[in-house]
């Protein structure tokens, strides 16, 4: 037992200081400027030998805390780099002149008081605005009118729900440019009155865009009504239907209320989603369009602002601007989102 | 249970099924038909049977798979190998962490949870600049390059996918008794061994359901690897591949249609072995996200 122990420790220790070694190497290796490929690999298995050298050090005592370290560490390095750093980098480099790559000097609210004298930018709030509304709306009625008709026993139901689903597992990029081919090469033809494509104009552009979407998302939305509804006890409803109520007053007075709580996370789920829709918007119309705004020639009449805001940045090369705008397009959607789940759950409770 | 619906509604609820059914699916209905015509026949009649034929359909499939804006297999092999890793890297550290989270009663552990939650509400478009410079500096430090690479792609998958995979992990290992582990413990386990033994194999359920949320997201993405991998670099994901495949061809339907039904089969065969699978996955991550 003492031998099998010692021999740990020693394994315990060289895969310690193997891995230290290892580790300072490719540091080193790094400040020397070396451009090795090994380098990146040396590090790897250097702080693999530190972990394993601890793992099998015997001291119990430490051991459940250690592990627990293992256990957190790969998720929460990922989480850091990925998410926190550069979101704090992302805040800080809001107010600086960054170009993607450095930045010469710090500049304040500039950033910030720039976007609101830009007619493009607040046309796509706007546009956003009003596009997260309608879609709120009918993504909505339809899923749930798509849900009633599903729950209602007919048959082939497993078949109309997974088709009405369907939409919802292709990427927006593809269901963009099969869109784009149906408004522009489809419609046209079925529609002889409709000389131009809808994509042509902003206004109906602007209408082809929910169009797609709702497409796309009602029958994900319409699938957790689904789940909602079948979720009202059929006792109740038999009851219901003894007192001879009708099928209007069952939906209004029984269901609707019943399914509160799904309603809520639906408009959630809604408002989100389209809030920072991206993917159908640069597909469909990549945000082109013209439209007179706040006295000005604007041609991003279809541009949403995750849109504009990629625009901004990866297109014109205003880094910092782009970053000042998502920040603010962060500040509008967390606002918005935390007042919706407020109101929603003020109503579940009257109820 | 219910009074029996007259007839004439059922065949009225029935056709309008039939009818909505109908609208959902004839965009890929057009996708398919098309894919089998010259773009002459399209633009005369795209609606129409007309020039509909095999050969054409492998000649546009030619051409288009071997395209090297879009090279099919590569970006279909890379989108395999992204999602892939991913998911299991995903699923592997999210129950990880989810464990000792839910298993530690001190600050931090509350902290690290709220944290997570608290990030999910975080576009990507706030992270996504800075975090290309982020990658290019840790990849120069490191020496492993993370822009344009696999292992930098999916360790961003890590990081954006966890927050929510903890979430629903949590929410699930917190039913699981205690007593269990003790058990475990009194008879000799050691921590690593009950997660890994007597933990792990009961999450197969919400490891599921996770595994298809965060694959649907991956698979589909196009924003983030548009930004990490670049249009025109070695590694491409499918969504990246069809967008600088059609940027450079303007009008060409017959080829972006068949790019496109390229895209969209992988995934409609998938939905069609695991279509009960995948719809339930889909709810109870929203019920429960």
């Amino acid at each position: 037992m003492s031998e099998a122990s010692g021999s740990k420790k020693l394994l315990s220790l060289v895969c310690l200081i193997g891995g230290a070694a290892l580790l300072v190497v490719s540091l080193a290796l790094d400040f020397m400027g070396s451009k090795a490929g090994y380098r990146g690999a040396l590090l790897v298995i250097g702080i693999i030998g530190i972990i394993v050298g601890l793992y099998i050090l015997p001291t119990l005592k430490y051991h459940r805390t250690l592990v627990y370290v293992i256990f957190l560490f790969p998720l929460l390095f990922a989480f850091a780099v990925t998410v926190i750093i550069p979101l704090f980098l992302g805040l800080f480099y809001s107010f600086t002149n960054w170009n993607g790559i450095r930045y010469t000097e710090f500049v304040g609210l500039a950033n910030y008081t720039r976007m609101f004298r830009q007619p493009s930018f607040i046309w796509s709030i706007l546009l956003t605005a009003l596009f997260v509304v309608f879609n709120m709306i009918l993504v909505n009625l339809v899923a749930f009118l798509l849900a009633l008709l599903c729950t209602s026993k007919l048959k082939g139901m497993g078949f109309f729900r997974a088709s009405y689903f369907l939409p919802n597992l292709i990427g927006g990029i593809v269901l963009g440019y099969i869109w784009q081919f149906i408004f522009s090469n489809v419609v046209t033809k079925i529609f002889t009155g409709m000389k131009f494509s809808m994509l042509s104009d902003t206004k109906t552009a602007f209408i082809a865009i929910i169009i797609v979407y709702v497409w796309q998302y009602a029958g994900y939305i319409m699938l957790i009504y689904i789940t909602g509804l079948n979720t009202v006890p059929g006792d109740v409803l038999e009851a219901a239907n003894i007192d001879g109520a009708n099928a209007m007053q069952t939906l209004f007075q029984i269901k609707i209320p019943m399914i509160a709580p799904t309603i809520t996370i639906c408009t959630f789920l809604t408002l989100t989603s389209a809030f920072k829709q991206f993917d159908v918007n640069l597909s469909l119309t990549n945000g082109t369009g013209s439209l007179m705004f706040m006295g000005e020639f604007l041609t991003n009449g279809t541009q949403m602002l995750a849109l504009n805001i990629y625009n901004t940045a990866v297109v014109e090369n205003e880094y910092a601007f782009g970053q000042a705008k998502a920040f603010l397009f962060f500040l509008i959607l967390a606002c918005v989102s935390i007042l919706q789940v407020r109101i929603s759950n003020s109503k579940e409770v009257e109820l | 249970m219910h009074r029996k619906e007259p007839t004439s509604r059922v065949v009225i609820k029935f056709v309008i099924a039939i009818i909505i059914a109908a609208y959902i699916l004839f965009p890929f209905a057009l996708v398919v038909i098309n894919s089998c015509k010259a773009t002459a026949d399209i633009t005369a009649n795209p609606i129409g049977f007309n020039g509909v034929s095999i050969g054409q359909l492998m000649q546009n499939l030619n051409d288009v798979i071997n395209n090297t804006n879009f090279l099919f297999w590569h970006a279909f092999g890379y989108s395999v190998l992204i999602t892939v890793l991913s998911l299991i890297l995903l699923a592997l550290f999210g129950s990880m962490t989810a464990w000792v989270i839910c298993r530690n009663k001190t600050v931090w552990a509350t902290v690290i949870y709220f944290t997570f939650i608290a990030s999910m509400i975080i576009p990507f478009q706030v992270v996504m600049l800075p975090l290309i410079s982020t990658f290019r500096d840790v990849g120069k430090f490191i020496g492993i390059p993370m822009l344009q690479s696999v292992p930098g792609i999916v360790f961003a998958y890590l990081g954006f996918g966890g927050a929510m995979t903890v979430f629903i992990l949590t929410g699930f290992i917190k039913g699981i008794p205690y007593d269990l582990e003790e058990a475990a413990s009194i008879d000799g386990c050691r921590p690593e061994q009950v997660f890994f033994k007597v933990i792990f194999p009961l999450l197969t359920p919400v490891i599921t359901t996770v595994t298809i949320l965060n694959g649907m997201w991956i698979w589909n993405d196009y924003l983030l690897p548009s930004m990490m991998l670049g249009q025109n670099g070695k590694v491409k994901t499918l969504p990246v591949a069809v967008q600088a495949f059609v940027g450079s061809y303007v009008k060409q339907w017959n080829l972006i249609l068949t790019a496109a039904l390229l895209a969209i089969i992988p995934m409609v065969i998938l939905f069609l072995f695991a279509q009960k699978q995948i719809m339930n996955g889909m709810i109870e991550g929203a019920v429960k996200g």
